[in-house]
């Protein structure tokens, strides 16, 4: 708490284990206010766990998460609600409420935590949603789309509450790739515009060398490589090397047969 | 480990998170009134009440009619060998009022409400959106527990009201047809047996047992793991649990009035 908060996210050797299974083992990051770092790492390798850790809906076995220099993991009930309303969480799976329409879903942050008005909201909805393009879904149920589209309107509602922290799990996977360099201009113009701090765990090379400005590689449960896209690219470390490249030979799966 | 001490202690576990749950829940509420905001949407609890209460009614009142119907059929035969019919509405009246009306409509209301509540929770939890609207900052206990919890608590004495009177109702009719009671004088001893201890203790019954429904049924939806048969069996074992201990209290009610007044 005594350093002025440059770091937005800070994570201190944080060990997680699901039933004896050592899912992270001593994740050591920062990540610097209004930066945007991609995480890489391996199908089931922790990414979307490390999102929810920093949001405190899991809580680490051993390790320290802050954020804006709090600590995350020692927070109760109602601060960490008071917290999570300042980071946004775009997940892998859009996540969304099925009993309420597109607006209704949009509009329910707002309606449940800020005190503006309906046409406030009307209009704040509507902003969104032609941000990611889906302005003419506006009254639909989330059933009825397909989805890359719900996975768009669950990128409009992680950001509704202009966010300092914005969390992406996967924000362009299966979406085509017009939508995917729209999604990943999305992001880039919120972090620029907004100031947003972001954290994008993606698996298409691309996109991350595209919006990145520090990236990590999570490997066997820990950070193996954190810097940034320039020398990701030109790392010699193997693992790494082999993750951009896509390629068969190498460390990778060797060493875990999954 | 089997046997009876690990069930006690899954028991006094489950117990023990039911009990943290309707804490957290009264915190979470809590915390937005000290803020000056509603803890839900009125109109959401409304919606809850209405599927809650004036669904129910029609189930409620049927089976208490018919319930109310068949026991003055056949207390009424049993008393009518020593003639001592004109006992039967004093005996349906008490037993509605104290014990019966609270306990069938538990157990209506754990099969009907408690069921849908654990299986929409549930499913809530399977497809993350319960774990959205945590990590919004929103708080799904207030949220999603809270207005269903309040709603059967608050609504369960209501139903119990109807179920007494939709019984009193069969068996008036029944008595007229077969025991020859006018409708009017059902009433009137019906009237002159009850207790005001009988109603108070029917009444606080009834708040009890919508407080036990809507919090295991929460509790079990909210605590599914493994998908779509997680929530066929969390539904399952809600509905068993409730009306489980929804039965174990209303022993536990009777042995303490018992004691408590003698009667
Ligand atoms: N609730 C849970 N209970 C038990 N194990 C879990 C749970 N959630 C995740 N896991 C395990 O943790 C590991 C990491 O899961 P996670 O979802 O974080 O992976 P990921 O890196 O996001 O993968 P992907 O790229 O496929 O989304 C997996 O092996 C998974 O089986
Ligand atoms: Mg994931």
């Amino acid at each position: 708490m005594s350093e002025p908060q440059k770091n937005s996210v800070e994570l201190r050797d944080v060990h997680l284990s699901f039933d004896e299974k050592e899912i992270l083992g001593g994740v050591s990051l920062s990540v610097p206010s209004r930066s945007r770092l991609v995480v890489l790492g391996q199908s089931g390798g922790g990414k979307s766990t490390l999102l929810r850790l920093i949001l405190g809906l899991l809580k680490p076995s051993a390790g320290e998460i802050l954020f804006n220099g709090l600590k995350v993991n020692r927070m109760g009930r109602l601060r960490l609600n008071r917290m999570r309303q300042k980071i946004g969480m775009v997940y892998q799976y859009s996540a969304l409420i099925s009993s309420l329409s597109v607006r209704d879903n949009l509009a329910l942050p707002l309606e449940e935590l800020t005190s503006k008005s309906r046409s406030e909201i009307d209009q704040l909805v509507d902003e969104k949603l032609a941000l990611v393009g889906m302005s003419e879904v506006r009254d639909k149920m989330p059933a009825e789309l397909s989805g890359g589209m719900r996975k768009r309107i669950g990128l409009a509602r992680g950001i509704i509450m202009d966010p300092e922290l914005i969390l992406y799990d996967e924000p362009t996977a299966g979406l085509d790739p017009v939508i995917s360099a729209v999604i990943d201009e999305l992001i880039i113009s919120l972090s620029e515009k907004i100031g947003a701090t972001s954290i994008i765990v993606t698996h298409e090379m691309g996109s991350a060398f595209k919006v990145a400005t520090q990236m990590a590689m999570l490997y066997k449960g820990k950070i193996i490589a954190c810097d940034t896209p320039e020398n990701f690219k030109a790392s010699t470390d193997p693992v790494v090397a082999q993750f951009i490249a896509g390629d068969t030979q190498g460390p990778i799966l060797q060493s875990t047969p999954s | 480990m089997f046997g009876p001490w690990s069930a006690i202690r899954t028991s006094l576990q489950h117990l023990s998170s039911v009990v943290w749950l309707l804490i957290d829940t009264i915190q979470e509420m809590g915390d937005r009134v000290v803020r000056g905001r509603m803890p839900f949407r009125l109109s959401i609890f409304f919606a809850q009440t209405d599927r809650t209460g004036v669904g129910s009614i029609g189930l409620v009142s049927l089976v208490s009619f018919f319930i109310g119907l068949t026991m003055a059929l056949l207390t009424g035969y049993q008393l009518q060998t020593f003639g001592q019919e004109q006992m039967v509405p004093g005996l349906v009246a008490i037993s509605f009022t104290r014990e019966l009306g609270p306990l069938m409509t538990g157990i209506m209301v754990a099969a009907r409400i408690g069921a849908a509540y654990t299986a929409e929770l549930g499913t809530m939890v399977v497809s993350e959106e319960v774990e959205a609207i945590e990590a919004m900052g929103i708080g799904p206990l207030r949220f999603l527990v809270g207005p269903r919890v309040l709603a059967v608590f608050l609504l369960l004495p209501c139903l119990v009201v109807v179920s007494n009177f939709t019984a009193m109702v069969g068996a008036a009719l029944i008595s007229r047809w077969a025991f020859d009671t006018s409708v009017h004088h059902f009433v009137h001893a019906a009237l002159e047996s009850m207790l005001i201890r009988d109603i108070i203790a029917g009444t606080v019954k009834s708040f009890l047992f919508g407080l036990i429904i809507g919090l295991v049924a929460c509790y079990k939806g909210l605590s599914v793991r493994g998908g779509a048969a997680g929530v066929g069996a969390a539904t399952t074992q809600s509905v068993v649990t409730a009306i489980t201990v929804v039965i174990a209290f209303d022993t536990l009610c009777n042995i303490v009035l018992v004691a408590l007044f003698n009667s």
